[in-house]
């Protein structure tokens, strides 16, 4: 061993070995550190004691507080079920109708609502229902199945294009893809809708063929009709593209888009608060 | 006793030292730059360019590779070499040929993992994403520079072991096991780049973040530690602090960090006893880390004043500080009611920000600015200025990095859990996005502050190799003046 020095700024010795230059000094723990260590070893064991810790040949010490995070989630899970069981009784009891004139249980619906609503529509709609292109605004008086309480329960529960066996179905035909006209007829019967909403000229061709095809659906006025799912087509709001390249693609091959019937995925009292929530973003006839 | 030992020393080689520190430098500004584009690709999401290839997915593992395995990497391999020469007084064992071997053969597979990953080809293990070919490669690479370390350990012409050389060979040896354990795969055929891990489920997980948080452990603390314990006291030219608190927390620090691993897996599928442990081991592990912490800061006893008139140790001064930060926030995290706050959030980002950018860079940077003047035979570096403009450029980068994720992570981790007083989930998934925007625009601002001191270490590295000085006020000058 190589001789011990004093380093001369601290006093202390060195070790008394150097390599490349660089030598130690012999300086104790510090005392702070050695405490706070051991402090932290306590309070592992401690921890160890009262948590589930070591794993044992049959299983692992379970802790005296007797915690597992299962048991802890059933409790919370309990908790919330319980707070919220007088509210679900009132509400499968009332109708929509009912809720939205009943001050308690509106507010409760808003705030439910708002959440069932965040959770499984807003990914298409729009968190607050502005809607996307192929999704509709849910904010706006624009109703393609009806914006009446009862109509958008019925939406929610069923769905459009969904699963459900009564779901809601409005299949626009394909004009131009199944050749129900001719290319002359579906570029007049564009013109014609584009000049619903007052863009351009349409000729008498457009408005005879519209009567012969379309009113039965949009209806005579091509104002929508609601029964059958047909779209307003006069308030220049549109679901896809609203240029007369869109609608002249619409009508030779509409596209056709899905909303899931939700009767069976979300319970009764939250299809009816979601319901509630969606008629009071702006559009609630 | 200098005079003995410089007499002593035999012809070391430089030439790797030179090779890494330059890859290092290199892969570095890479790893910071792909770190700023995925940054604003958060903020401004069109910026994915709708390319496969340019996803966040994509590049995010070629910026967490870059910057690990890269930019640490290159360093650490290259400072071992060259701590382990000088203070074993012994040339690298294994000759040129070996040491030339190690160093291709580590950007060999750094360039096929980078190309994997941007061409979709990941196993989807967080840090562990290169594919079983790269990952063999890596092994063969990994164990020749185990040979080459290890060889001139056992040749050295020092009676005892350096603290610094403990902390190298954990590094090499433990990111071996893990390195190997985790990616323990089959392939799906033989010219196929698709695994299959052995493990499955929560197992697997646990093995995942019994690597991901040791790469942490032995990877970016121990190996960097090694780094300092030679390069604070040869800049400071002080005495290490102390050699007992070095042997105490190196064990203390070795044993319990491989246990902590469990503390990713909070409030999973993962069975409570095993994150019992993980919270308690990184609990215990405190102390430990800060060992490391306390010989750095102390080795400057009695030579604070350098930190005025030094901007290369105040590099490695305000590393060991960032350290001492990130390995209180690690444990305190860890407990298992801080972590039902802030797993899964930005503040996780921010963490490990404060110590990869705070510890891993500075301290590495520290090194860089040291060698290259060393290594190249230069007086000095081309401008200790730049070294200066560098240090608060990134120092403020990190402080726009770390407080924005630690604002924009707790309040992503509050309104994932606000009720209203009905007991319905306040926000949705969207609206904590919306929110979390003006932070992500900061950090990444945090993000280009720090490349910019990146590039003016580039630029010094350059005029010192090639021999310039640029004409400026020395520091002691200056402090004079001030003083009088």
């Amino acid at each position: 061993m190589a001789q011990v020095e004093k380093d001369a700024l601290t006093g202390t010795d060195t070790t008394g070995h150097e390599w490349d230059g660089i030598k130690e000094l012999n300086t104790p723990l510090p005392k702070w550190w050695i405490y706070t260590f051991y402090a932290c070893i306590l309070w592992a064991v401690g921890y160890w004691i009262a948590y589930p810790a070591w794993p044992t040949l049959s299983g692992y010490t379970k802790g005296v507080l007797g915690y597992s995070s299962r048991g802890d989630l059933d409790n919370q899970m309990k908790m919330v079920a319980e707070s919220r069981s007088g509210w679900m009784g009132k509400f499968e009891a009332a109708s929509v109708e009912d809720i939205a004139k009943d001050k308690e249980l509106l507010t409760y619906a808003m705030a439910g609502g708002k959440f069932i609503f965040n959770e499984n529509c807003a990914p298409c709609h729009g968190s607050g229902g502005q809607g996307a292109k192929g999704y509709p605004v849910l904010a706006d008086d624009d109703w393609i199945w009806g914006g009446k309480l009862a109509d958008i329960e019925q939406t929610v529960r069923l769905g459009a294009r969904g699963i459900h066996e009564d779901t809601r179905i409005s299949d626009m035909p394909k004009y131009g893809k199944d050749e129900l006209l001719e290319t002359a007829e579906i570029k007049a019967v564009a013109d014609y809708v584009m000049s619903l909403s007052g863009q351009g000229q349409a000729s008498d061709d457009g408005k005879v063929i519209f009567e012969e095809n379309c009113a039965a659906c949009h209806g005579e006025d091509g104002k929508g009709l609601q029964e059958v799912g047909g779209p307003n087509l006069t308030d220049g709001i549109w679901l896809y593209d609203g240029s007369a390249e869109g609608v002249l693609a619409q009508i030779n091959n509409p596209k056709h888009g899905v909303m899931p019937s939700w009767e069976g995925r979300l319970d009764n009292a939250s299809i009816k608060q979601v319901t509630v929530y969606v008629h009071s973003l702006g559009g609630g006839m | 006793m200098n005079q003995a030992t410089a007499q002593g020393a035999p012809e070391y080689n430089e030439d790797v030292v030179k090779l890494f520190t330059l890859a290092a430098t290199f892969w570095g500004v890479i790893g910071f730059l792909v770190g700023v584009i995925i940054a604003f690709q958060l903020a401004f999401p069109a910026l994915n360019l709708g390319l496969e290839w340019t996803t966040f997915g994509r590049l995010r593992p070629v910026h967490t590779s870059a910057v690990i395995f890269a930019f640490g990497g290159n360093i650490m391999l290259g400072t071992s070499f060259y701590v382990v020469q000088r203070t074993c007084r012994q040339t690298l064992f294994g000759g040129k040929g070996l040491a030339s071997t190690i160093f291709w053969g580590y950007q060999i597979f750094i360039v096929m993992a980078a190309l994997g990953y941007v061409l979709g080809i990941t196993q989807g293990k967080e840090y562990a994403e290169p594919e079983w070919y790269v990952d063999l490669w890596l092994t063969v690479v990994w164990v020749l520079y185990l040979v080459a370390f290890a060889g001139t350990l056992m040749t050295r012409r020092e009676s005892h072991i350096y603290v610094a050389n403990w902390f190298y060979l954990a590094f090499i040896i433990t990111v071996a096991v893990l390195h190997i354990v985790n990616n323990m795969t089959i392939p799906v055929s033989f010219l196929g780049a698709k695994s299959y891990t052995v493990g499955a489920g929560v197992q697997d997980a646990m093995i995942q973040w019994w690597y991901g948080h040791n790469a942490v452990g032995f990877f970016l603390t121990a190996g960097f530690l090694g780094l300092m314990y030679y390069f604070i006291p040869k800049q400071a030219n002080r005495p290490v602090y102390s050699y007992r608190l070095s042997i105490v927390h190196f064990w203390s620090l070795i044993f319990l960090y491989i246990w902590a691993g469990p503390h990713h897996l909070h409030y999973t599928s993962l069975p409570d006893w095993a994150q019992t442990l993980g919270a308690t081991f990184s609990i215990m592990l405190w102390m430990p880390s800060w060992g490391g912490m306390i010989n750095g800061f102390m080795t400057l006893s009695g030579a604070w004043d350098k930190l005025r008139t030094d901007p290369v140790l105040r590099f490695l001064i305000a590393a060991v500080a960032f350290y001492g930060m990130s390995t209180f926030e690690g444990p305190a995290m860890s407990i298992k009611a801080v972590n039902s706050l802030s797993h899964y959030t930005d503040w996780t980002v921010g963490h490990v920000h404060s110590g990869a950018l705070g510890w891993v860079a500075f301290v590495s940077f520290g090194a860089i600015y040291y060698l290259i003047p060393k290594l190249w035979g230069r007086e000095r570096l081309y401008s200790l200025r730049f070294v200066t403009y560098h240090f608060w450029i990134a120092t403020l980068g990190i402080v726009l990095y770390i407080t924005s994720m630690w604002i924009s992570g707790i309040m992503q981790g509050l309104m994932w859990r606000a009720y209203d007083q009905f007991g319905f989930l306040q926000y949705s998934f969207i609206e904590t996005v919306e929110a979390m925007h003006p932070y992500y625009v900061i950090r990444a601002f945090g993000g280009v502050l720090f490349l910019l001191g990146s590039l003016f270490m580039v630029w010094n590295i350059i005029k010192t190799i090639g021999g310039a000085q640029r004409d400026e006020e020395a520091y002691e000058d200056v402090h004079h003046a001030v003083a009088s």
